[in-house]
């Protein structure tokens, strides 16, 4: 590392606020209950916002100083002091952690606004925006801690904010399950990441950042490897990367803001902040820097099929979600080469997938919570500026040049061409791969949403597979208890239209991050040169246009057509078709969930009835037997038990006696 | 070093509560209703006042604390059957101390959350409940004061009695088997503690270290020398009697049986108050009065520990009644303290400190939100339940707070010591230490699906006109949950008061911190220090702190 790091000074000696901020929204607005319900959205609102206003402050101070001095942390008090383990609550601002913060607040303050018209009529509004100020500040923590341990304790808060959001309209059933899925899942990758810290003080006896990364070194790749082989597993679950993948999907079950901020564009990406800020480590390991690269090419396939299948909107851009983290990972296995690619996709990403995601839910508020698509059809006409931002956020993903993916997105392409040898051939040849889906599933995405005839009308009775009966609904007030079985008219005609202009506006502000993004970051090298004190400078550096780059271009090419032979040139049928064997793999998650179920749900359900049978049985039965054989018959038991007071005061008095004899005989 | 007699009061002021609940008249036979509710209501408040009378004393204890003082502090020494050196010895280190300091709280918590469990045909009398809670609290806070093995003993023994009539005369279901139950089972290991400490009396008599006149003053007895085979005799002695009360595995069948029968005052005294003295013997006498034989058993009773904390998790997970979940989950959180205990390390020892207070709780609040929930309902079975947070979202909020607490989420004072725990035990062992990390996957699963299976769904009918917190409720629940989660983000004050009895122990036990093999300069630990070692000149300018 080039950056040495200095106390913050000036204008960042207050980065406190960052975490102040959201800490004292989501605290009025949980704690305040129901006496902040009519200014409580304003609140949530207004905080992330100010946070923003204070992140745009430090990152222009960061810039103020010179590349070298960009790292500066304010020590804010002493955590966990036990003997030698010394735990700190410190921030850390550098190029790294102020291009999160920028993210969170911005696309987050963005969300944050959308929320607002889009929760409009739900009767706990203001405790969702609580919820939601609550997951900007644990996400904030994690990506501002300057030690392994707080990193932690933002890691674990975003997954509390995630599970109580997921669950958000949890008297459905099925949304309830899903959070508690997630949670469970992420708590598997939480126990990975919580013993890479136990190993980290373990062996260097510390778990700041600086110390660990200073004595990795003389640590060996033996425990480099453990580390960077921890560190994926915690990632894996943070981030739905396979084989922790199966809670992402499930998860849509949250309102959709925010399934666009917590699981597209910020917290479901901290696995790669993760393994990025944990560079030094994975330098160490090439065994662990290959898991990596293994585990983002596998998850970059394996979520662009799933993406291909889905006909539930937000389950087909999850799916996209994880494909598209599959990326970022690949990127952050490939070292210094893929490093600022990784982050500048991410950053990237967080635009164009919330803006697809909020495109999304702008139709669903349109349609009446419809999610299938192939109810959906020629909306274009219906919601303009959705079709032309959900538009330029589609351009965007599949990496249409030259707009944001194309530039970050081949750029982690590139980087893995670059690697060479088999390893490198055989990555590369996975994300070319998955460029070209994308564009298929996408492609597929618009033609089915707003393009070819409206299929609503004709659908007749919904026999959506998610009746979404949470949200936003004409009536004031929610169906309570009785959700799930929504009393309104399925076959009322539907008269698709604009969202309201305080959804219209974050939706366009993204967008112009779709088109802008990649090409400000990457043209230019300008964020490879801010970042790089950070991780290094990749050591090939070449033009926009590479080999690897015509390929993709022309596989993406291949997968719009395809999409448009499917679903464009002919007529889509409202109701799916019986499908091939692996479009039925892909529709049902490409069996993950029956995998869980098959290897860990049921062995565990055995392994627990057997437990609670042998503690009844076992333990105590054995206990019970003895007792019944010593009392004799259960009726001196039973006497033995009315008078068990009395006895026992004897027993006292024997113990006492034989005490006391005892101590005569010793002083005798 | 008798001064004013701190420890003294705060255990009397309990027991005076009691005599005087005693002198309230009981009403006359044929006493008119409104007769027996106002001295009913007299004897409560009564009750909560002395209990926070209580708590006044140990909090100008603790602030008065002096953490880099003596090892023991306010200490009383009288002689009490001086032909046996059996003296009223009384004194606090910092571990001793915040038990005492739980006990104080949880005391009115547990009155106030208590306020109508007294079903209105029991035998008993609301008096009696009440004051044999206030007579246990003296108990409790003796047992965790007593500086002198005797004494120790008398209490660890008579605590027992106000608890088993508590569960005897007004627990629920088969009460008077769970009574019993938990009589025997703690008899047992009684009986075998008092083996031991006549013994170690015996062994006191033959050593130079009491002047061969015998003592049971443990700042004597932890200088007596034992034979490494007489030592380990005695620690099983010890060790099997806080075992069984701990509960530790396989001691713990009579705590489901006794959680689910007890009323939710008295299971939250009982898991989060009595099983303490258990893990407050191992460190206390178990570790510095036996420190070879501790050493020689520690590969036993880390496995012992472990099985403990998973398998109390995969138990907990298939119950179908909320009591004995919350039981089991206690199991799974004494083998975490056990663990960290036998670890013998500093982190190891200081976590399962923070441990014992944590978990009396965040388990105290979540066994009284479940007696909450038990009361309007009228159902323990979590399956009658289902839509509870529609109904009554404040009590659904603190009960999912409480439940986070118990699956040790980061901003809540129980992951700091679960996380010591585990840190400490992995320092030394690695296995072990990553087996009990999988218990905090299990962990999450049987908090959050009894969450689920109850707060969450449709409202079932029978839940639809359950009424939310009152404000007493609220007053009982919300100063624990304030405690979790202040001590969670800010657990320094406690960690200090506790640190320096762990450094003692440490030292008395003769044990040391692994050394980490490839240290980080101690520089890059502390930001300030470090970015002075890395930047004097920028130091000598300014810009730095």
């Amino acid at each position: 590392m080039t950056m040495t790091t200095l106390a913050a000074t000036g204008a960042l000696r207050y980065s406190w606020l960052l975490l102040a901020f959201p800490v004292f929204g989501a605290a009025v607005l949980l704690a305040g209950g129901r006496r902040t319900d009519r200014w409580g959205h304003l609140l949530g609102v207004a905080m992330p916002l100010a946070a923003f206003v204070y992140g745009l402050v430090a990152f222009f101070t960061l810039l103020g100083y010179p590349a070298a001095e960009r790292g500066r942390e304010l020590h804010m008090y002493s955590w966990i002091p036990v003997g030698s383990f010394q735990v700190n609550i410190g921030l850390l601002l550098d190029p790294l952690s102020i291009s999160f913060v920028l993210l969170i607040t911005g696309v987050g303050s963005l969300i944050h606004i959308y929320s607002v018209g889009y929760m409009a009529t739900d009767a706990e509004r203001r405790k969702f925006f609580g919820y939601l100020n609550l997951f900007i500040a644990a996400m904030l923590l994690l990506v501002l801690a300057d030690n392994y341990l707080a990193l932690y304790a933002g890691w674990e808060g975003v997954g509390l904010a995630s599970y109580l959001l997921i669950g958000f309209w949890s008297f459905k059933p099925s949304a309830a399950v899903a959070a508690k899925k997630a949670f469970i899942v992420n708590r598997v990758g939480d126990a990975g990441l919580s013993v890479a810290v136990m190993l980290m003080f373990a062996e260097f006896g510390t778990v700041s950042f600086g110390g660990v990364f200073h004595s990795a070194r003389s640590g060996g790749s033996g425990v480099a490897t453990a580390l960077g082989l921890l560190l994926l597993l915690g990632a894996c679950g943070k981030s739905a990367q396979v084989p922790l993948q199966s809670w992402l999907l499930d998860a849509m079950e949250g309102p959709t803001p925010v399934s666009a901020l917590i699981h597209a564009a910020t917290m479901v990406t901290a696995g790669v902040y993760l393994l990025v800020r944990s560079n030094p480590i994975l330098a160490l390991s090439s065994t662990a820097q290959l898991a990596v690269t293994v585990v983002g090419a596998v998850t970059l396939l394996w979520g662009a099929i799933i993406g291909c299948a889905k006909d539930d909107i937000k389950k087909s851009l999850a799916g996209s979600t994880m494909s598209q983290i599959g990326y970022m990972t690949l990127g952050a296995g490939l070292g210094p080469a893929g490093y600022v690619f990784a982050i500048a996709h991410l950053l990237a990403h967080g635009f164009f997938k919330a803006g697809l995601f909020l495109g999304a839910g702008s139709v669903m508020h349109a349609m009446d919570d419809e999610v299938n698509m192939r109810r959906y059809g020629g909306l274009a006409r219906y919601m303009p500026v959705t079709f032309v931002t959900f538009g330029l956020g589609y351009l965007a993903i599949i990496g249409f040049p030259p707009l944001s993916g194309f530039f970050t997105k081949d750029g982690i392409i590139a980087a893995a061409w670059d690697k060479g040898g088999t390893s490198g051939a055989l990555l590369a040849t996975c994300a070319i791969i998955g460029a070209g889906l994308t564009a298929f599933y996408m492609t597929r995405m618009m033609l089915m949403t707003f393009f070819g005839k409206p299929r609503w009308q004709e659908a007749g009775p919904r026999g959506g597979a998610e009746p979404r009966t949470g949200q936003p609904q004409p009536e004031p007030h929610m169906a309570g208890g009785s959700g799930g079985s929504s009393p309104r008219a399925s076959t009322a005609a539907l008269h698709p239209h604009e969202s309201p202009g305080v959804m219209i506006w974050p939706m366009i502000l993204l967008a112009v991050g779709s088109i802008g993004a990649g090409a400000f970051l990457i043209t230019g090298q300008r964020f490879q040169s801010f970042l790089s004190p950070v991780v290094g400078v990749p050591p090939v550096s070449h033009g926009v246009f590479t080999t690897a780059g015509y390929i993709t271009l022309a596989l993406m090419a291949a997968g719009i057509v395809i999409a448009w032979a499917m679903y464009g040139r002919v007529p889509v049928p409202a109701t799916a078709p019986r499908g091939s064997l692996i479009t039925n793999a892909a529709r049902r998650d490409l069996y993950g969930d029956a995998f869980n179920e098959a290897v860990l749900m049921r062995p565990g359900q055995w392994l627990t009835r057997l437990s609670v049978y042998f503690d009844g049985r076992g333990i105590d039965g054995l206990v019970n037997t003895t007792a019944a054989a010593i009392g004799g018959t259960s009726g001196r038991t039973r006497r033995v038990q009315t008078g068990f007071v009395r006895s026992y005061a004897l027993l006292m008095f024997a113990g006492a006696g034989l005490l006391v004899a005892a101590l005569l005989v010793v002083r005798l | 070093m008798n001064g004013f007699p701190w420890l003294t009061v705060a255990g009397a002021i309990p027991l005076a509560g009691a005599l005087l609940l005693a002198l309230v008249p009981a009403t006359p036979a044929d006493g008119a209703e409104a007769d027996r509710r106002a001295r009913e209501q007299l004897v409560k408040a009564l009750a909560l006042v002395f209990s926070l009378a209580a708590l006044a004393v140990v909090i100008v204890i603790a602030v008065r604390f002096n953490v880099s003082g003596p090892d023991f502090q306010f200490t009383e020494s009288y002689s009490w059957i001086p032909q046996f050196g059996v003296h009223y010895a009384l004194g606090v280190d910092g571990i001793a101390l915040v038990l005492i300091g739980m006990t104080a709280v949880l005391m009115p918590v547990v009155i106030l959350a208590s306020w109508h469990d007294v079903p209105a045909a029991a035998r008993h009398s609301v008096k009696t409940y009440f004051a044999l809670m206030l007579v246990l609290e003296t108990m409790m806070i003796g047992v965790f004061a007593a500086t002198d093995v005797f004494l120790f003993y008398v209490f660890f023994e008579a605590m027992l009695i106000p608890m088993y009539f508590m569960i005897g005369s007004y627990g629920t279901g088969p009460r008077q088997y769970a009574a019993v139950k938990f009589l025997l089972y703690s008899l047992l290991g009684g009986l075998l503690m008092l083996v031991a400490v006549i013994a170690l009396y015996v062994q006191a008599t033959r050593s130079a270290a009491t002047g061969f006149h015998g003592s049971f003053l443990f700042s004597e007895l932890v200088h007596v020398s034992l034979s490494p085979a007489v030592q380990k005799w005695l620690f099983l002695g010890f060790f099997i009697a806080f075992a069984i009360k701990a509960p530790l595995w396989p001691f713990h069948t009579w705590l489901p049986d006794a959680a689910a029968s007890a009323q939710p005052g008295a299971a939250v005294l009982m898991l989060g108050v009595m099983d303490k003295v258990g893990t407050f013997g191992m460190i206390r006498y178990c570790l510095e009065l036996f420190p070879a034989a501790a050493r020689y058993f520690t590969p036993l009773i880390l496995t012992l520990a472990v099985i403990a904390i998973l398998y109390g998790a995969i138990v907990a997970i298939g119950q179908t009644s909320l009591k004995r979940l919350i039981g089991y989950t206690s199991i799974s959180h004494f083998g975490f303290i056990a663990l960290g205990i036998f670890a013998m390390t500093t982190q190891g020892q200081s976590g399962a400190t923070f441990y014992m207070v944590n978990h009396g709780f965040a388990t105290g609040a979540l066994f009284i939100l479940a007696g909450f929930l038990i009361a309007r309902r009228g159902s323990d079975r979590i399956a009658d339940y289902g839509g509870v947070q529609k109904v009554a979202p404040l009590l659904a909020g603190l009960f999912l707070v409480s439940g986070l607490a118990g699956l040790s989420l980061p901003g809540l004072s129980t992951f700091v010591s679960e996380f010591l725990v585990l840190v400490g035990t992995f320092t030394r062992y690695k296995v072990a230490a990553s087996f009990a990390t999988a218990g905090i996957i299990l962990a999450s699963i049987y908090i959050l699906w009894m969450y689920q299976r109850t707060m969450t769904g449709p409202v079932r009918d029978e839940v639809a006109g359950m009424p939310d917190l009152r404000p007493r409720e609220l007053w009982a629940v919300a100063p624990l949950v304030a405690l979790i989660i202040a001590t969670g983000v800010y657990p320094k004050p406690v960690l200090d008061i506790i640190n320096p009895a762990v450094r003692a122990t440490m030292t008395q036990i003769h044990v040391t911190d692994p050394a980490p093999p490839h240290p980080a300069p101690a520089y890059l630990n502390n930001t300030t220090a470090y970015l002075k070692t890395a930047h004097p000149a920028a130091a000598q300018k300014g810009i730095l702190p």
